[in-house]
């Protein structure tokens, strides 16, 4: 088992034949244990019937669960039509989707919120490097180049920085069960709180590395939900924009103060007392989970 | 993208919020004519792309024309530092001549999206006016939220209620709520992630008027808004951050002298929190975007390079999915190419492609030192610039 993607899972793309689309599907068909990656089906709205990399194309997601019995969707859809696609995979009761698209509207994805309440589907994303499982799934379009199986389950708002801490990790023998990229953009899908039920409930799971920064509330949420019960296994957060200025943008779009967003040093002291270590860089990660270990 | 105070105004304006009689002015003489046309005191106020004008003299008040114009010759073309411009302000190009408005109490209106809910939110309050802000920080039961349905959809009996509750006379509930729901209109359908009223003023004759008006747009929604998107009108001194917007590539300057190249937020973040924690200063913040080619990504670095200021660049970059190693390293061919001048590179990669990326920026007719260790790579960056 892994948290999230079944080592098994059947995945489908919406948004195949794109360039985006054709070219992250094609790395991710490579990955793994040798199924083509667990990817069986693509759907492009008016494509229907045809094939791109060797894998049948559906004009809807409702027809590439039917004939393929999909049960994981990556939305690489342009921005203007990510919402309408998740929105699709969702109404399809697909249960996992996880949309890497960047730069979707705020008000887009407030609808999509809106279509998972009371639905059984965990949406990853949008702006998100996707999920990958060491050795057997990508669902994503993260570096897999240092990536090894293993223990460590990994939720970063940052692709970049959780592919350094993946190499760090890696390089002192602390493989990864799963990573999952939640996403930069303000609204978006299953936050940290989700991610360490995730990781709690996953027996292949020993420890748990956040990768976190200044601004949105994902760090408060993963308090909260840390401080509530006993949780079992180490958690380390590795939290970044330290000396960010205040009131300039930079980072995420999530990271605009909009409602109720804490500053670094608020989002620290939450995690520190709720039993989390913190961590300044990601050799500290590696330290603290080789030294957390011994 | 930030709409000033006569935009934001305009915008509302056009889903039926009442906004004071005025223009905007770009000389004194403008300036004098405006006020001589509305008759009687006005209010003189710098057009700029930040709130917190009032504590700074942004916002004053004119008596006669001759006031308005001394006003608008003492902000025009010199730079208003406020709390939330960056620090060496924005130059003023213009001012708004507006009515000046007798009231007695006014409203604090804004609408956002609240990130645990995922829904748009009105928040209000009957303490309107400036400082609400620093107000709201100590007391925060001072301002209220109300939140909506997911398309601005309400139940209009509540949200009266709720202003009602919030203490809105009789006398202005009506427009009070007919001034609300028109900007909820506004924020759903110009596809808004902030807009802030602040005073929403209750006057005399029953009536609500936006005194002042805040609009921030979602940038990534404008490919639905061509008219709206025409409004965009640069702020002095963010040319730079344009052009890299322009190139797939964040950039924030800053004033240090080491020159960050970096992809992805996150490892920006954490670069810039290496670099002063080890006693270096950044010369900017850069997040290369996954679609960046590699001459654009060479655009980003010659910013860099063309600032006198910068003494080293330091490249940090994960490669993975597009942005392999060796695009980092090609865009640093290119953007070198030509120049004499270019300041010591420390050069670390990792990820896809790293090898080759190195071999290739070693060989670059530059003063290249290449690391493999990003602890490493910022220590010697800094004692470059230190050098």
């Amino acid at each position: 088992m892994s948290a999230l993607i079944a080592p098994g899972a059947r995945v489908m793309v919406q948004g195949m034949t794109g360039k985006a689309g054709t070219f992250y599907t094609r790395l991710a068909m490579d990955y793994g244990d040798g199924e083509g990656g667990g990817y069986v089906a693509g759907v492009t709205p008016g494509k229907g019937g045809s094939a791109h990399l060797g894998l049948p194309v559906f004009d809807t997601v409702r027809g590439a669960v039917d004939e393929t019995r999909a049960d994981a969707s990556v939305v690489m859809a342009p921005a203007p039509r990510a919402a309408a696609a998740m929105i699709e995979a969702i109404e399809a009761e697909v249960p996992t989707v996880v949309c890497v698209t960047e730069r979707v509207p705020v008000l887009d994805m407030v609808r999509v919120r809106d279509a998972l309440r009371g639905s059984g589907t965990a949406l990853v994303g949008p702006n998100s490097q996707g999920v990958l499982v060491p050795g057997a799934r990508k669902l994503g379009v993260m570096s897999t180049a240092d990536a090894l199986p293993g223990g460590i389950g990994i939720a970063a708002r940052s692709a970049s920085l959780t592919s350094e801490v993946v190499a760090g990790l890696s390089a002192a023998g602390l493989g990864q069960s799963t990573t999952i990229g939640i996403g930069g953009d303000p609204i978006h899908g299953i936050g940290f709180a989700r991610c360490l039920a995730l990781f709690r409930d996953d027996p292949d799971t020993e420890a748990v590395v956040l990768v976190g920064e200044m601004g949105g509330i994902e760090e408060e949420e993963a308090a909260d939900f840390l401080a509530a019960d006993e949780y079992g296994k180490p958690v380390v957060a590795l939290l970044v924009g330290r000396h960010a200025p205040q009131d300039r943008r930079l980072g995420h779009a999530g990271t605009i103060a909009l409602l109720g967003s804490g500053t670094l040093a608020q989002k620290s002291a939450l995690l520190e007392s709720a039993g989390v270590l913190l961590a300044h860089t990601p050799e500290d990660v590696v330290r603290a989970l080789r030294d957390g270990a011994s | 993208m930030y709409l000033q105070e006569a935009q934001s105004k305009t915008l509302i304006a056009r889903f039926g919020v009442r906004v004071p009689d005025g223009r905007a002015a770009r000389t004194p003489d403008e300036a004098a004519e405006g006020a001589r046309r509305l008759g009687g005191p006005v209010m003189v106020k710098a057009l700029i792309h930040a709130g917190g004008r009032d504590p700074v003299g942004g916002v004053r008040l004119a008596e006669t024309p001759d006031e308005a114009h001394a006003e608008a010759d003492r902000m025009l073309g010199t730079p208003l530092v406020t709390a939330q411009t960056r620090p060496e302000g924005e130059i003023v190009g213009a001012v708004q001549i507006e009515r000046m408005l007798d009231f007695d109490r006014a409203l604090y209106v804004a609408l956002m999206v609240d990130q645990r809910r995922a829904v748009p939110t009105l928040m209000a309050s009957m303490e309107g006016g400036t400082g609400i802000e620093e107000d709201a920080a100590r007391a925060p039961a001072m301002v209220q939220k109300y939140p909506l349905d997911a398309d601005g959809g309400h139940n209009p009996a509540a949200l009266a209620a709720f202003f009602d509750m919030l203490g809105v006379p009789g006398t202005h509930a009506e427009s009070v709520l007919e001034t609300v729901e028109a900007l909820i209109r506004a924020f759903v359908e110009s596809d808004a992630t902030l807009i802030e009223v602040n005073p929403l003023a209750l006057v005399e004759d029953g009536g609500t008027v936006a005194l002042d008006a805040k609009i921030i747009l979602d940038d990534n929604a404008l490919f639905r808004h061509p008219e709206l998107k025409a409004m965009n009108d640069i702020a002095k001194g963010d040319e730079t951050e344009l052009l890299a917007q322009a190139n797939e590539i964040n950039f924030i300057a800053m004033d240090g002298e080491i020159g960050l190249v970096v992809n992805g937020a996150g490892l920006g973040l954490a670069t810039h929190d290496m670099v002063i924690e080890a006693g270096g200063r950044p010369a900017n913040f850069m997040d290369i975007r996954t679609m960046a080619t590699p001459s654009q990504i060479a655009t980003g670095i010659g910013l860099l390079l063309d600032r006198p200021e910068t003494r080293v660049v330091l490249v940090n970059v994960h490669g993975g999915g597009m942005t392999a190693c060796d695009r980092i390293s090609d865009a640093l061919g290119m953007a070198v190419e030509g120049r004499t001048d270019t300041p010591p590179v420390v050069f670390r990669v990792a990820g896809q492609n790293a090898a080759q990326a190195r071999a290739a920026a070693a060989a670059l007719p530059i003063r290249c030192t290449v690391s493999t260790d990003m602890g490493e790579a910022v220590r010697l960056a800094v004692a470059e610039a230190g050098r």
